[in-house]
């Protein structure tokens, strides 16, 4: 059983969002890791950019797949893990954790009330079989 | 209906991750596409084939016929040897590729590739059809439902193998094959052939069989770093020597002077299916051939990404493989570029995502094996 921190909220695109006031750290979720498989490639926005939800922020690629990545609330880039494309492998390690794509500024806290809950996302992992 | 090989429990049971490929239900991978190719290149992978096509062709005329089918000459085959051709349509382009085991001298065993089992069977039909006048004497039967294919790949290949089988490993040359048992009393084909670039071999066998060799291979294995390996380590390790696959490299358009498999085409043997255009095309020149890339910048090449000239300005091609090379450690890409820009040391730019990164042609295969 995968398990998904209880703190985070997320996206059907598999994406994690942790807010803390107006932060909110956005990440890829460990089944989209796995589903993944070794991640070799991975590029982010430039800091300043606005994003709206559901937006592409980037891309990561395994060896065998290339994946669009998805902004899971409305926001501004503040902040991006710069060390993540010289070690995209970092992803499948620890997805939750250390591997944290970008940071962004909350712009409207509506798209973040509208995602999932770890509960509800393990669900909806489950349902895609 | 998608169909299962012999072995399908054992994929689930070790874990496999199961896609659909070509009409069958595969492992793409178990632990790790990383970790199974790099297993494969260390010591031994192990692979299930068994979704591979298998024809007979027969009679006195079957020599004559499988020469007329394909561009190789299969006319110069001993008994127990096998070579790798093109089969071409009559426009020169490619029908599928395989491979002709000579079983004696009017027996012959064609493999195939999986998605192309029927497409193949129907078109080697029509030909013999068509030139039944000059092969009167040919029975040719799709016994692709008969057998299970094993290819057990990678330095370790023999010392797993040979414990099973009643053949001596060391006395099958590259390409050459024998008929023996495995497991005791289970008649097997054995031959030193392979689509990874390591040393190793493929075991056919009867369909029911298939998951008993399969388990013995997984137990004998185990001490000599043998991982079974899904379709994405196979692609990989095809990659890496720039072995073209169907669908990708091969198609019905592409002709085998361009594929970079010109040493399969043995014009002056005699007519053959596609023949014609082929002689042409080598009189007239290639207008574009297949070369490997090394991305220069960052990104990387995959299946359709176009090609430029290093200005940007001229359409040179595009990637038809492309991946990140888990060998090298390096993003690397096939693809197909007009001629005369493809050359070794040329740069060019792929296009990825809109952004034209530079790469460079580089000599392949990338992957050489060092033993």
């Amino acid at each position: 059983m995968m398990r998904f921190p209880a703190d985070y909220k997320y996206s059907k695109d598999h994406e994690w969002a942790h807010a803390q006031g107006n932060t909110v750290t956005v990440g890829v979720t460990d089944h989209a890791q796995r589903a993944l498989g070794d991640i070799v490639f991975v590029e982010l926005p430039p800091v300043g950019r606005v994003l709206k939800q559901g937006e592409t922020f980037g891309v990561v690629e395994s060896i065998k797949a290339v994946s669009d990545l998805f902004s899971p609330v409305t926001g501004k880039v503040i902040e991006v893990n710069t060390g993540l494309p010289d070690d995209p492998a970092q992803i499948n390690k620890s997805p939750h954790t250390g591997a944290w794509l970008i940071k962004m500024e909350l712009a409207d806290p509506s798209t973040l009330d509208g995602l999932m809950s770890a509960g509800d996302y393990s669900k909806y992992v489950e349902s895609l079989g | 209906m998608l169909k299962r090989t012999a072995i399908y429990e054992e994929h689930v049971r070790a874990g496999g991750r199961i896609v659909e490929f070509g009409g069958w239900e595969m492992p793409v991978q178990y632990t790790g596409l990383l970790d199974e190719h790099l297993a494969c290149r260390a010591a031994a992978g192990l692979f299930d084939v068994s979704h591979m096509g298998e024809v007979h062709a027969e009679g006195r005329d079957a020599e004559g016929f499988v020469n007329h089918l394909v561009a190789n000459n299969v006319a110069k085959l001993s008994v127990e040897q096998a070579l790798y051709t093109p089969m071409c349509n009559d426009e020169g382009g490619i029908v599928d590729d395989l491979l002709v085991y000579r079983r004696a001298p009017d027996r012959f065993l064609l493999v195939i590739n999986a998605s192309n089992t029927d497409k193949d069977f129907a078109w080697m039909q029509k030909i013999l059809a068509r030139e039944r006048a000059r092969f009167s004497d040919v029975r040719l039967t799709n016994e692709s439902p008969s057998y299970s294919q094993i290819a057990v790949q990678g330095r370790n290949a023999a010392k797993i193998l040979q414990p099973l089988v009643n053949a001596d490993l060391s006395a099958i040359k590259y390409y050459w094959f024998k008929e023996g048992t495995v497991l005791g009393n289970v008649p097997a084909i054995i031959s030193q052939t392979g689509y990874t670039g390591e040393y190793g071999f493929e075991v056919y066998l009867p369909w029911h069989k298939g998951a008993d060799l399969w388990r013995a291979l997984m137990d004998a294995g185990k001490p000599h770093g043998l991982k079974p390996c899904g379709l994405g380590a196979r692609d990989t390790l095809r990659f890496e020597m720039r072995f073209p696959l169907y669908g990708h490299e091969l198609l019905d358009n592409t002709n085998p002077l361009e594929a970079g498999i010109e040493w399969t085409v043995k014009l002056a043997k005699g007519d053959f299916v596609g023949r014609t255009p082929t002689a042409s095309l080598k009189e007239r020149g290639l207008a574009r051939k297949l070369v490997g890339l090394k991305v220069t910048g960052r990104g990387i090449p995959r299946p359709g990404y176009p090609l430029y000239s290093p200005d940007g300005a001229m359409r040179l091609g595009e990637i038809t493989s492309g991946t990140h090379s888990p060998s090298l450690n390096l993003p690397l890409g096939i693809g197909y570029v007009t001629l005369p820009h493809a050359a070794d040391g040329a740069r060019v730019l792929i296009e990825i995502r809109g952004t034209k990164i530079p790469a460079e042609i580089i000599p392949t295969p990338f992957y050489k094996r060092p033993y």
